[in-house]
């Protein structure tokens, strides 16, 4: 008999049929009678002080309900306590193309979008700042009147000695790399729906119910209690189906607020959903990365000293901003054994959306940038790239230089897996031209150890209850959004008690009946929330023990629970499986036991002649919960998880983001072939060894690591977002080239289990991790095939083609610039229709949104 | 605009409606029928998610009008399952990790339909170029080609045991 009776197994999501069959329910597919549309007007320009608004015009249409401004809701929000620059609705000034001004409530989507067009906005353009380095000279007409120099954060930290490092080495590189903008684009646009009900003892609205797609249901009761003034125990925040997050929904995004303050504006419920434009322009994608490093080596292959300058292009608001620029920093150092770090980390506002957590937060430009580095020096030094990350490894367990504990450690394995797998050795230098391997590590963590909201709260709790039909209901906090949370939830419930999955019910993100969890961000969910479902399926299972120990005269502690069946630990498991005759007969005596074949749900009459019977031998699980209920009354469980002290990390200023109880670790491989003509990077395979400490759920983790290796592909090859003056140029899903079935490359998932002293089972993370591997692996299979080094990504044709025609010292030859030199500078008003102002289209004479654009707004090119 | 009254046969049942003649299918499927397992993940036949079968054929419903579907057959992701239990596409893509946050599925699930009907033993090259009709953030899609492959063998087995 295997240790486990449930993990370990590859198990269907549990709620795979809601998706395959379309019953599933994602927060657009909901209704409520007298529901409401919102849509959302938009700032045309990057940055531009408010004049006035006027929404008479709009208010009058016939079938407009309100129309909501930011005076109506003027409280400041933002996802970090020190960052509450944000209002539901621009309060006097718009700080980038999409901005939010003002929102229509209307009987349906196709008045309030004609409503938008007559509300009347008066703006006054303002400079804007663009680039992060230009920016942070800005004197005058500053993002935010208090950011100086539109200076979000910075941090400096140095562990070690970095300059006595330097001067120890035999080698150092030196350079600059540049990581471009990318963003979630999760399948499932976002959408709220907000409603409130009237209150029976005022008379007045009351309660607010929200559904929201998010990844943080406990944060955004939060921001809407602030915004809205009402107390939290009055928002109950509902997660249905989530269509993909990435960390696009782990904060509260515009249209979460908006929806709430014109639901009490108009009185009715409202729902707003995104245009898929409008999600790019709410964004909080993984900011574009200017990254100076520097690394120093000895001749054996062991780094002294790594020096980091860091720039992020944060865009308009704080976003997780200085959370992001943290991380940058702080896993830099902890993958590898580095005695010397220098980190430099600003993060700068420019006009552009907010850049806020994307999987893999902080982590994935600056990974691209070491491990693209460290290839350099492995080449200079004549040595193997798998062999120079062999000779830097730390020796586990330990605390790394900038103070993170590290207990569980399979990097080496990693490694050792994925040159195996992919025949390194015997392959790499002998490929045909054009074609080559490169490998690259990374590593992530667990949650962070630290919660965002500084507190001595548990960051995730349980709550079991089993009731005497033998149903076992978990609940909990946890937003699934994909990633299998929920499943992982029922897998370790139903292992710990020993039922069958099929009894577990998972009831998850509902603030009103769920104890709270601080959400589904940083990788944190099967290591805390699994915990939390650990130590309360372990409570409950200690009660049914107990009970169960009267009836089978016996210790609690002897009491094997497994497969349904309880036993004296030693015992053959009874009625094993294997004779569907018997199995039948104990299914059906369970059954009666819990009194629905006799028709006695308060007391089996089975259960009271099997007490006459004497002491037993076994009994099934139904049978030990009627026992426990009988004897305890009502049969709960809960369990909570905060992260030990000692995981907490050092003392420094800003030490408190990168420590985790557990991190995980990725080593890859990739093949790619590029062909020097067009400069065209084809990945053929990647394999990826990832250590997920233990894997719960063997097809979900090979899921989350494929999904992370092909995220990061695209960032390598095809995915960036494109600005011209603050207007995104590439707003939709082709348009951004999200790969398709065509450009994606196998992936070979291979799993290694370190089995972490504090993982639930041994578990870690396995989302994230894999996926800021990728993209170097791919940069330097690209130097492997055709001998160029890229140091900016995505590994566009043209910046390859660039690169051979540099390494060939041919003539540059300019393919991006000046493209399109009559390309209007103002347009895309707002969400939905594309609407020209000055150059470009005017709208046909007859149209009905025709109208004279206000005078101070004209000449806008 | 006025509406109009229309027959749409969906599913095998006919309903008349009276829409808009500019009313789009994905509209009236999840606004005036309540069928919202076709989804809207853009509105310019990018992504895929709205994706039905218009007498068989796979059709982005989110740029076709319902007006110009009368007289045909549509089938949403709503009448996959068969007899009260799931299409072995449905049980695999469960089975294999095929569906992950599942806002994309149901329009894999209408592709992948069309594509074994008209080819009921693909290869993965055609399953690939079959595929790319359809954007998915979450799986790579590696695992759905495992998926595909199990449920053409168990639809093949099932037909062998049938015989």
């Amino acid at each position: 008999m295997s240790e486990f009776s449930i993990i370990g197994k590859p198990t269907a999501m549990i709620d795979a049929a809601e998706k395959t069959t379309g019953a599933g329910k994602y927060t657009d597919d909901l209704s409520v009678p007298g529901m409401l549309v919102g849509k959302i007007l938009h700032s045309p320009y990057p940055h531009a002080r408010i004049k006035s608004i006027d929404t008479s015009r709009a208010g009058k249409l016939d079938g407009v309900v309100a129309v909501v401004i930011g005076k109506d809701a003027p409280n400041p929000y933002g996802i970090l306590p020190v960052g509450h620059d944000e209002h539901a609705l621009a309060l006097d000034k718009v700080r980038y193309v999409g901005d939010n001004v003002a929102c229509v409530v209307a009987i349906s989507e196709a008045i309030a979008e004609r409503a938008l067009e007559l509300v009347d906005v008066e703006y006054e353009v303002l400079p804007a700042y663009f680039d992060p380095e230009e920016s942070m000279k800005a004197q005058t007409n500053l993002i935010h009147d208090n950011k100086p120099g539109n200076l979000e954060k910075d941090y400096h930290h140095a562990f070690g000695d970095p300059d006595n490092g330097f001067a120890e080495a035999d080698h150092v590189a030196e350079a600059r790399f540049i990581a471009n903008e990318v963003t979630h684009a999760a399948m499932e646009p976002h959408s709220t729906l907000a409603s409130f009900e009237l209150d029976p003892h005022t008379g007045k609205l009351g309660r607010l119910t929200v559904w929201s797609s998010t990844q943080v249901p406990y944060y955004l009761q939060h921001k809407l209690s602030l915004v809205l003034e009402m107390p939290m125990s009055q928002i109950r925040v509902i997660k249905p189906l989530v269509g993909g997050g990435f960390g696009g929904k782990s904060e509260v995004i515009p249209l979460e607020i908006i929806a709430a303050v014109a639901a009490r504006k108009a009185q009715a419920p409202v729902k707003i959903t995104y245009t898929r434009e409008e999600v790019f322009w709410a964004h909080r994608g993984r900011p574009r990365t200017i990254i100076d490093l520097k690394t120093a080596i000895k001749n054996d292959g062991r780094i002294t000293s790594v020096k980091a300058r860091v720039v992020q292009d944060g865009g308009a608001y704080c976003s997780y901003g200085v959370v992001t620029i943290l991380y940058s920093g702080a896993l830099l150092g902890a993958l590898y054994d580095i005695p010397n770090i220098q980190y430099d980390g600003y993060r700068v506002l420019t006009n552009k959306p907010a850049c806020g957590a994307m999987r893999g937060h902080g982590t994935v430009n600056v990974r691209f940038a070491f491990e693209s580095q460290l290839d350099e020096l492995a080449a200079k030094i004549g040595m193997d790239p798998a062999e120079i990350r062999q000779r830097n490894l730390l020796k586990a367990p330990c605390i790394t230089v900038n103070g993170l504990r590290v207990q569980s450690y399979g990097l080496p394995e990693c490694i050792e897996k994925t040159v195996e797998r992919s025949g390194w050795k015997q392959r790499k230098g002998n490929l045909p031209k054009g074609r080559g391997l490169g490998i690259a590590c990374s590593h992530y963590v667990s949650g962070a150890a630290n919660s965002i909201i500084r507190s001595d709260m548990p960051h995730s709790t349980v709550n079991i209850k089993i009731d005497r039909d033998g149903g076992v209901v978990a609940y909990t906090g946890a937003s699934e959004i994909g990633q299998g949370s929920d499943t992982m939830t029922a897998q370790i419930a139903a292992e710990v008690l020993g039922c069958s999955l099929g009894r577990v019910r998972v009831i998850a993100a509902d603030t009103d009946l769920t104890p709270i969890d601080i959400g589904s961000y940083s990788s944190r969910v099967t290591f805390m929330a699994g915990n939390a479902t650990l130590r309360a399926a372990e409570d409950v299972k200690k009660r049914i023990a107990a009970a169960a120990a009267k009836k089978m005269n016996c210790a609690a502690e002897e009491i094997v629970f497994r497969e349904d069946r309880l036993f004296k630990k030693g015992s053959v498991l009874p009625g094993a499986k294997k004779d569907p005759a018997e199995e039948a007969e104990v299914t059906q005596t369970g059954a009666s036991v819990s009194g629905r074949v006799v028709g006695q749900i308060l007391r089996g009459s089975l259960q009271q002649n099997r007490k006459e019977e004497g002491p037993k031998e076994w009994m099934t699980f139904e049978e030990a919960v009627v026992a426990a209920i009988d004897f305890h009354g009502a049969l709960t469980g809960t369990g909570s998880y905060a992260p030990p002290p000692e995981a907490r990390g050092g003392k420094h200023k800003g030490g408190g983001v990168g420590p985790s109880p557990a991190y995980s670790y990725s080593a890859q491989v990739a093949e790619v072939s590029v062909d020097e003509d067009t400069g065209e990077v084809t990945v053929h395979k990647v394999w990826a060894a990832h250590d997920c400490g233990r894997a719960l759920n063997p097809v979900s983790v090979e899921g989350q690591i494929i999904g992370s290796v092909w995220m990061g592909m695209g960032q390598a090859l095809t995915e960036e977002m494109v600005w011209k003056d603050g207007m995104l140029m590439n707003a939709g899903m082709l348009e951004y080239r999200s790969p398709s079935s065509i450009e994606s490359p196998e992936v070979e998932p291979i799993i290694v289990q370190s089995i972490d002293p504090e993982g639930p089972f041994g578990a870690k993370e396995c989302s994230e991790g894999s996926l800021a591997a990728t993209i170097p692996a791919i940069s330097n299979a690209i130097y492997d095939a055709v001998g160029v080094r890229l140091h900016e990504s995505p590994f566009t044709p043209e910046r390859v083609l660039a690169a051979l025609r540099a390494k060939r010292k041919d003539k540059a030859l300019n393919l991006t610039e000046g493209v399109d030199p009559t390309a209007p500078t103002h347009f895309r008003e707002h969400g939905g229709s594309l609407c020209f102002k000055g150059k470009g289209p005017e709208r046909h004479a007859l149209d009905p949104a025709r109208r004279e654009a206000p005078a101070s707004a004209g000449g806008a090119d | 605009m006025k509406k109009e009254l229309v027959e749409l046969k969906i599913n095998g049942r006919t309903h008349e409606l009276a829409i808009e003649p500019s009313a789009l299918l994905l509209d009236v499927l999840r606004q005036d029928l309540g069928l919202t397992g076709s989804k809207r993940g853009c509105d310019e036949s990018s992504c895929g998610a709205c994706t039905v079968l218009v007498d068989g054929i796979a059709m982005m419903s989110c740029t076709l009008l319902a007006a110009s579907c009368q007289e045909q057959g549509i089938t949403t992701v709503e009448g996959v399952s068969e007899h009260g239990s799931l299409a072995a596409i449905q049980k695999a893509y469960g089975d294999w990790g095929g569906a992950q946050c599942g806002f994309c599925t149901p329009g894999f699930m209408m592709t992948v339909k069309s594509l074994l009907a008209e080819n009921p033993d693909p290869s993965e090259a055609e399953v690939r170029a079959a595929l790319s009709s359809n954007l998915c953030r979450c799986t790579g899609y590696s695992q759905m080609y495992e998926a595909i492959r199990s449920a053409i063998e168990a639809e093949q087995q099932g037909m062998a045991a049938a015989k």
